[in-house]
């Protein structure tokens, strides 16, 4: 998977800076990431509720997912298919604090984050003996077992009848955060802060790490670095910010959740996030977030508006997956280093337009 | 680029297009979302089970004109039974269409009833989950806005405990009588323990319960420990391709297919057609009995199936159990509907409407007459404190070929399970620093 090496004359790299023409960056460096920032903070103001309870929410939340899965994968090197099962103990656990504890919801979050944390440092201690498709068996094992583990023991949703949690209330020191728009700040501002950090830790001494380890273990442990505990340690930040974003899924957009809502086929959703936004690359995973999210939503308003009532609607769906199939396998021969590099090409393209190059 | 860019144009106009084609609905018409699952998984029940609701609507619709003149606008979105799609589409949908108003919405899934319980009331919008959902919101007090109709978890446990008095000769008989449960190890094969524990503590009958982890396609062990316990009756509160398999390996171990009673959701011909043999003479709850002899479906055969109107792409399942499931889940939103009429007027209700609607809905025998569904649907009466409103069930039995109904109604105690329920929406109630609300 990561077949790119971790060299400063990564193509990617050097675009990075680029993005639009070179006065204007040079003008107004932080144009850009302020409009976005402008844009997303003013969104509930400007779009109905429909967007953001159904569409922005639930992006961001496998945003976040996607970047937790993509700091292992991507830039650590380490597979896992458990994704769903740190999740399940992100939310279980925020559960646990918001109701025997009198924290306020984002203490309680980042207390969940922990308790994910330590669990994912757990199952990645199989990574010191195991690589490749042994680890991912491993990650498959934490995840039926956490599943297991959520469904069996009725301690951790409280006996609520179903295995079913949901948030007793969503304070934010004091502030009540259980309306709409209330709910999207709370995910903008976590997701915002998780972000930020990320792209700080992938470029500080531990994300050089990883990148060395992903290249080739047995080279980064010759030139000094601590393979075995970097791998660990990559693990329980993954795991932290998967049970983030568990915890999100489970109280900021559906408002409650059972463990079916952290199966295998949410791991396997996150990591179609990161492979097809691309792996080593935060930005990627809000591409990946947002092809796996939106996408279906597009297929479905199109089909439905144009074709409802005159075409079979199971016939409409199963084209509708077809379709999604064909744009995934077209879209990676197209560009296997996922959406990121895309754009990050069209960037450097259009910062050179007319020119071809 | 230029193809891309060309291929952006395309995309851009086929979707003007489609939001310029989409204005097509009348004021006065009610609006009907319907989360359907024709892919996927669930699909072999969910395309029956949908077809059943829309072919009711269209005859409501054709035949009588709608409901008291208001006609049903219903839309299907494809949903897959997926949790994340049903609520989106309830976000899509909630606030209505074209300034037809949502009285209503239909879950048909657990876990989506439980995702959308407080949305739901915060945005006022009663959510209909007959036979499932979340079984404390029976308490209306405290759900004011879930309808787990008709038959809810609890009810189901004790309706089956009731059969078997019935065959043992008395609930006196039950003491010492042994009763395995072989349940589908999800929260839906769970949500029955504490009624049977309960149930098995007053009238003294041993309570045994085997899980199978999905998809529970390999059973030995399981019922290697059902023989063990030699077990006078067992309830199979499978799911999906499990129940199939129960029954076969049942008969593998020597179990008589009459001393197994299937539930609700265990209980239709995708069950026992491919257990073959095996399943002559499996019993199983029927709070939607099967068969097309009921007087409904006399009228439906005249007016939607005969005249190509149907929903059904095989006019075979008409009358199949998931089939009348569709049919007797859109009765009950039509006659809650007309229960509406009669006090807001004849007009489409929104979601506040539809819960006093819901809340004072009441259908009895003269009422079953009359819309046709004698037989097929219990009477029941609802109320703001119980949303449930019926908890009774026919058993019917496989012959090999279809499913012969055995009993009339047989009714659960549900005064005996309301305080497990009260306890329970109470413990909610809490949770959440809700004040439960006062009857109306």
């Amino acid at each position: 998977m990561p077949n790119q090496p971790a060299s400063p004359l990564d193509p990617r790299w050097a675009a990075a800076p680029a993005g639009a023409p070179i006065q204007f960056v040079a003008a107004f460096p932080h144009a850009r990431p302020a409009f976005a920032a402008a844009a997303l903070v003013l969104a509930p103001s400007l779009l109905g509720e429909y967007w953001i309870n159904a569409v922005l929410v639930p992006f961001l939340v496998l945003s976040l997912a996607g970047i937790g899965l993509n700091l292992l994968t991507g830039y650590a090197g380490q597979t896992s298919l458990g994704s769903g099962g740190f999740m399940a103990v992100g939310a279980f656990a925020t559960y646990g604090f918001l109701l025997r504890t009198e924290l306020s919801f984002p203490l309680a979050l980042l207390a969940g984050g922990i308790v994910a944390a330590l669990v994912g440092l757990v199952f990645g201690l199989p990574s010191a003996k195991i690589k490749g498709f042994y680890l991912m068996v491993t990650s498959l094992a934490a995840q039926f077992f956490l599943e297991w583990l959520f469904l069996k023991v009725p301690w951790f949703s409280n006996s609520g009848s179903s295995g079913t949690i949901s948030a007793p209330h969503l304070n934010v020191f004091g502030w009540d955060a259980g309306t709409p728009a209330g709910k999207y700040y709370l995910v903008l501002a976590c997701v915002a802060a998780l972000t930020w950090t990320a792209t700080q830790l992938v470029r500080s001494q531990t994300g050089r790490d990883w990148l060395a380890i992903r290249d080739m273990d047995t080279a980064a442990a010759v030139i000094g670095i601590r393979v075995t505990a970097q791998k660990i340690l990559a693990f329980a930040v993954s795991s932290f910010y998967l049970g983030v974003a568990g915890a999100l899924w489970a109280f900021a957009y559906l408002g409650s959740a059972g463990v079916q809502s952290f199966g295998l086929s949410r791991s396997f959703q996150i990591i179609f996030i990161i492979t097809i936004g691309g792996l080593s690359s935060i930005s990627g995973c809000f591409f990946g977030a947002a092809f796996i999210s939106l996408l279906p939503l597009l297929l479905d308003f199109v089909s439905q508006t144009l074709f409802a009532g005159t075409l079979d609607a199971g016939l409409l769906q199963n084209a509708q997956k077809f379709i999604f199939g064909v744009l995934i396998i077209a879209f990676l021969i197209k560009e296997p280093e996922g959406i990121a590099r895309l754009v990050a090409r069209l960037r450097t393209r259009l910062s050179a337009w007319p020119l071809r190059f | 680029m230029r193809a891309s860019t060309r291929l952006l144009l395309t995309a851009a106009t086929a979707l003007s297009l489609a939001l310029g084609a989409s204005a097509g609905f009348a004021a006065g018409e009610q609006y009907v979302p319907l989360p359907t699952y024709r892919v996927g998984p669930y699909a072999s029940s969910g395309t029956l089970w949908w077809a059943g609701t829309i072919d009711y609507f269209r005859y409501v619709n054709e035949v009588e004109g709608g409901i008291d003149g208001v006609k049903i606008r219903y839309e299907e979105f494809e949903t897959e039974w997926n949790t994340d799609r049903i609520v989106e589409v309830y976000e899509r949908t909630k606030h209505g269409k074209d300034g037809s108003p949502v009285a209503f919405f239909f879950t048909h899934s657990t876990p989506a009833s439980y995702a959308l319980i407080e949305k739901a009331a915060a945005d006022r919008i009663p959510l209909i989950d007959p036979a499932g959902g979340r079984t404390e919101s029976t308490d209306g007090t405290v759900f004011p806005y879930a309808f787990p109709l008709l038959f809810n978890y609890y009810s189901q446990a004790s309706t089956g405990i009731n059969y078997i008095a019935q065959r043992e000769g008395g609930l006196d008989k039950l003491k010492g009588k042994k009763i395995v449960t072989v349940y589908h190890d999800s929260p839906y094969g769970r949500e029955t323990q504490p009624a049977v524990a309960l149930l098995a503590q007053r009238y003294g009958f041993e309570n045994i319960q085997i899980p199978v982890a999905d998809p529970g396609n390999e059973q030995s062990p399981q019922w290697r420990r059902v023989r063990e316990a030699k077990p006078d009756w067992v309830f199979v509160r499978t799911w999906g391709v499990s129940t199939p398999v129960a029954i076969r390996t049942a008969q593998r171990f020597g179990i008589p297919a009459d001393r197994l009673i299937g539930d609700v959701w265990a209980g239709s011909e995708a069950d026992v057609i491919p257990a073959g043999a095996a399943a002559k003479g499996y019993q199983a709850l029927a709070p939607y009995p099967g068969g097309a002899d009921f007087e409904i479906h006399r009228r439906l055969k005249k007016n939607i199936i005969d005249t190509g109107k149907s929903d059904l792409r095989d006019v075979k399942n008409f009358g199949s159990v998931y089939y009348n499931i569709g049919l007797v889940n859109a009765a009950l939103a039509v006659e809650a509907l007309r229960t509406g009429h009669r006090k807001f007027g004849n007009r489409p209700l929104n979601g506040e409407e539809g819960r006093w609607a819901f809340e004072h809905l009441v259908i009895d025998d003269a009422r079953l007459q009359q819309i046709g569904f004698k037989s097929l649907l219990q009477p029941l009466s609802i109320t703001p404190k119980d949303h449930e409103g019926g908890g009774a069930a026919r058993i019917q039995q496989w012959d090999g070929s279809r499913w012969v109904l055995k009993t009339d109604w047989i009714q659960a105690d549900r005064n005996q399970l309301r305080p497990l329920i009260e306890a329970k929406s109470a413990a909610y109630a809490q949770e959440k620093s809700l004040a439960p609300r006062q009857g109306e």
